[in-house]
């Protein structure tokens, strides 16, 4: 790890400052930056340590909204009861990801900022090209090993998966992430790679995350974040599923519903293809898996990722009906 | 006064011109940019260390402090070999920075047990279910099941299972782990 100057902000009008400057990064958790730093991946010159600062980590939740402070750290807003009970979808996107550990140091805004797991990005030393972290130097994942690549929103530039949990819950309840002087919605914070594979968040020198919020909403009360992966636990996933469900007072006719894929994209991928094919129809099991289809829209896939395609449809389609079995 | 940073013991207020002078003089800060003197609490017990800001809690507790009962496997975060407690919570030493921790309390390995010698009822389990073979995850395990315990995740075996998954053991002794898990959490519990 390259050395770099430590400061601490205490306020966040200190972190903004100092992360305006040159060649700074925030530290929070420090799960991404401190890894990617052994790896080579980041570099930076000072590192801006923002855990410190006081009042940042408060998790206020009522029916209408949660409010999630940057700092509140994943293992404590998965165990809040109020998320649990009316943003179930949250709190089981959060205990699934990582270990009990990395819960415990990560941050809800660090890990809005997590760097993909691509194999190549993380691996500097052995390939060179990265168009993530070197931009024009080309992509070493197209054609080479490509089992954990993403199959939507990828380009010619990139087509590095975006490994988080938590941002794909949100997406799919259009939670916004407050940057003080402006809010947007998680699903623009977060950009496709297209030509520019380097920029991967709508965020400009000198902002800095200060919360998260929810829309409280009939179909986040009824949600649920089913993850499938190689191994049962400790693990990113193969594919997985933020499904919200609302349906009208027949039980079985859907109102609203919710669908964002986890595992399978370049960002967190709300996919309202399927929630348009199934609001106002039944719930009905072939309903549900023609519907689920939909999600593939525009898929591409790079050999050893073929199976994410026929998987990521199954995993919504697994997700609805286990919501619609719920009273 | 609403916009400082920290540097060590040192406030500086973030200059205008984009540079920051880390260290400069007056406010007892060592002369060097790459050098900082902290406190840790480790254990109870106050250190002082001079240190480069890159140092990781783990390399500060094993290099400098001696104290090797916290293992480094992946040094990547991965394997859960390096688990302490920061406040109460386990968090992994080899991606927590030395300079983060200034004003925790820390407790490693060496803190579990009594002053007298008295083994935490999770070392005793772990020596009754010889949960271990080499012995290498063994300290992260136990500083994981201890908090993992306190958190109140260990109502099951399926639940110890999921919530001591950050914690690898290549030799696969997980069947005992997970025994002296359970068995160490009832007796906590009774």
């Amino acid at each position: 790890m390259r050395d770099f100057s430590y400061l601490r902000a205490d306020s966040i009008e200190a972190a903004r400052n100092a992360a305006a400057l040159p060649g700074a990064m925030l530290l929070a958790g420090g799960t991404t930056l401190i890894d990617l730093a052994k790896c080579g991946v980041a570099e930076p010159s000072t590192v801006i340590d923002i855990s410190h600062i006081e009042g940042l980590n408060a998790v206020d939740v009522t029916a209408d909204r949660a409010v999630i402070g940057a700092l509140a750290r994943m293992s404590h807003v998965a165990d809040n009861p109020q998320v649990r009970n009316l943003f179930p979808a949250v709190s089981e996107a959060l205990w699934q990801a990582a270990s009990a550990q990395l819960r415990n140091m990560a941050t809800v805004g660090g890990n809005l900022m997590q760097r993909t797991r691509c194999p190549y990005f993380r691996d500097p030393a052995n390939f060179p090209a990265c168009n993530k972290r070197a931009p024009g130097s080309g992509c070493s994942a197209i054609g080479g090993v490509t089992r954990g690549h993403a199959v939507l929103g990828v380009s010619e530039a990139c087509i590095a998966t975006y490994p988080g949990d938590l941002a794909v819950a949100l997406v799919a309840f259009d939670a916004e992430v407050d940057l003080g002087e402006r809010k947007l919605k998680v699903e623009d914070f977060f950009l496709a790679p297209g030509a520019t594979a380097e920029q991967e968040h709508d965020i400009r020198p000198g902002e800095v995350i200060t919360a998260i919020e929810i829309p409280g909403s009939a179909a986040a009360r009824r949600s649920t974040y089913l993850k499938v992966r190689d191994r049962q636990s400790y693990e990113f996933a193969a594919a997985s599923a933020a499904v919200g469900l609302e349906l009208e007072s027949d039980g079985r006719t859907v109102r609203d519903i919710r669908v964002a894929l986890g595992g399978v994209a370049t960002k967190p991928w709300r996919v309202r293809a399927v929630e348009d094919a199934l609001r106002g129809k039944a719930l009905d099991e072939a309903i549900v898996r023609e519907a689920s289809e939909l999600a593939m829209e525009g898929a591409v896939d790079h050999g050893a990722n073929h199976y994410k395609i026929a998987l990521a449809p199954r995993v919504i389609a697994r997700a609805i009906l286990k919501l619609g079995e719920t009273a | 006064m609403t916009s400082q940073i920290h540097t060590g013991q040192t406030i500086i207020d973030p200059p205008e011109d984009g540079h920051f002078r880390n260290g400069a003089g007056s406010n007892g800060l060592a002369p060097s940019p790459t050098t900082l003197s902290l406190h840790l609490t480790i254990n109870g017990r106050d250190h002082a260390l001079e240190i480069e800001p890159r140092v990781t809690l783990l390399d500060a507790l094993r290099d400098r402090l001696h104290l090797t009962g916290t293992k480094k496997g992946c040094d990547q975060g991965q394997c859960g070999a390096c688990t302490v407690h920061v406040d109460g919570e386990r968090v992994l030493a080899c991606l927590t920075l030395a300079a983060q921790v200034e004003g925790r309390e820390i407790t490693t390995i060496e803190g579990l047990a009594g002053e007298d010698g008295t083994l935490n009822a999770v070392q005793a389990a772990f020596l009754e279910h010889d949960a271990f073979q080499c012995g290498y995850c063994t300290p992260g395990q136990i500083m994981s099941a201890v908090a993992c315990i306190r958190e109140g995740h260990a109502g099951s075996d399926e639940e110890i299972r999921e919530y001591m998954a950050g914690n690898l053991c290549r030799c696969g002794a997980y069947p005992n782990i997970v025994a002296a898990v359970r068995q160490a959490a009832q007796e906590l519990r009774s």
